[in-house]
């Protein structure tokens, strides 16, 4: 059970794709100023990773290592194209908003950094929560920058006007950049902090098992 | 001329891979810290575009559309880039050495760049507001916006460079140190760029 928790918490905290590694940065910044948008984009990377994950986990014995890339860029292709069908017909109102994104989750390093680090080395089940765990940091980190963009930037927040105030500047790419390099910078912040909390509190711990054993 | 003037001013200013569609952050992040190596990036990226444009626009238009399996467009595109920039680093590596040492080590990088799986996507999609009425894409007008859409990458990538070089002689706090800095300095680039969003 250990496992999976340091699985799970390695994709949403320490190993943030998108706060602590810095992948997948253009669907990032070019949809934070609509956090419908956002969270739309990371629940349909969520959905890829998954799955995209669970079948290279299942054919990593099967899959030549010297053409590995070529056969998971197909197998991820696959997906997205299943992917944006399912969008235009179900969902037309998020596959409008997202865009020329849609087509670019092919390109986006976390699901073949992913593919590369985790899924060719491990088993179905861990991979199916690394895939999860880690679509779930990208699309908690989206979200929270798409509801700061959109409401300051726009007023609104998941389409719905709430204010007349806005800074027009947080809905353009140029707020985009700012927002995510502030979080970016406020979330190595807080997991520094955390680290040197917990550093002091083992060092703490190891000087007074020494200090008993001593006695 | 005018849509040639049109589709210039477009990639290169108003509609910035970089600074407006944000295409290609990637590199534009990892690859700025010397002007020197912005500049290989940049050339290898606008290369890779125009060439990737060059295959895939007649593929898609006179293959895939007749065919009626549009649908696998991704499928076929990034099997093509991929092909293309293998093709091509041996191509390099075998005629100029010296092109190969300053340029190869950027070329594997780009076949997971948004920017060239981006402008094939973009030139085959709607791209009336670009062109203007009357004027329909062909081979020429997908070719040319895919340059210019590359050297606006690459203008983008060097004035992000030269202001990179200057803030490594300044010191930052801890958490601002590296991508924050960097973003903060984007963000000050696109602002610049919104202005040429008025010409119209």
């Amino acid at each position: 059970m250990n496992k999976y928790k340091k699985i799970t918490l390695d994709g949403l905290l320490f190993q943030n794709p998108t706060f602590m590694l810095v992948l997948g940065t253009c669907p990032t910044l070019g949809l934070i100023s609509s956090a419908f948008s956002s969270m739309g984009m990371g629940l349909t990377v969520l959905v890829i990773l998954t799955l995209s994950n669970m079948i290279i986990s299942a054919l990593r014995k099967v899959i030549p290592n010297a053409v590995r890339i070529p056969c998971y860029i197909v197998i991820i292709a696959t997906l997205v194209t299943f992917a944006r069908m399912f969008l235009d017909k179900f969902v037309p109102d998020l596959y409008e908003s997202l865009g020329g994104f849609l087509a670019l989750i092919v390109v986006n390093c976390i699901i073949l950094g992913r593919a590369e680090a985790f899924a060719n080395k491990n088993g179905v089940l861990e991979s199916a929560v690394d895939g999860i765990a880690n679509g779930l940091g990208f699309t908690v980190a989206l979200t929270l920058m798409g509801v700061i963009c959109e409401f300051f930037g726009n007023g609104s927040l998941f389409g719905l006007q709430i204010m007349e105030f806005k800074i027009g500047m947080l809905a353009t790419p140029a707020g985009a950049f700012l927002i995510y390099g502030i979080s970016i910078a406020v979330f190595v912040y807080i997991m520094d902090n955390f680290e040197r909390a917990r550093r002091v509190k083992a060092n703490k711990l190891a000087r007074e098992n020494l200090l008993k054993e001593a006695a | 001329m005018g849509t040639f003037i049109a589709i210039v001013l477009a990639a290169v200013l108003t509609n910035n891979f970089i600074t407006v569609k944000t295409y290609g952050v990637c590199p534009f992040l990892g690859v700025s810290k010397k002007t020197s190596s912005a500049v290989g990036m940049g050339i290898a990226v606008t290369v890779v575009m125009v060439l990737a444009t060059l295959v895939t626009y007649p593929i898609y238009t006179y293959v895939m559309v007749p065919l009626g399996i549009d649908f696998l467009e991704i499928i076929f595109f990034i099997f093509i880039i991929a092909s293309l920039v293998q093709m091509l680093e041996k191509i390099i590596q075998k005629l100029s050495p010296s092109l190969y040492g300053a340029m190869g080590i950027y070329l594997p990088l780009i076949t997971t760049n948004c920017a060239v799986l981006g402008v094939t996507e973009l030139v085959i999609g709607d791209m009336s507001s670009i062109l203007g009425a009357g004027a329909t894409m062909n081979i020429g007008w997908a070719v040319l916006y895919a340059l210019f859409a590359g050297l606006g990458f690459t203008l983008v990538m060097i004035i992000m460079s030269g202001m990179r070089e200057k803030l490594n002689y300044y010191k930052t706090p801890k958490a601002l140190a590296g991508f924050p800095t960097a973003m903060v300095t984007a963000c000050f680039i696109c602002m610049a760029f919104t202005v040429f969003s008025y010409i119209s």
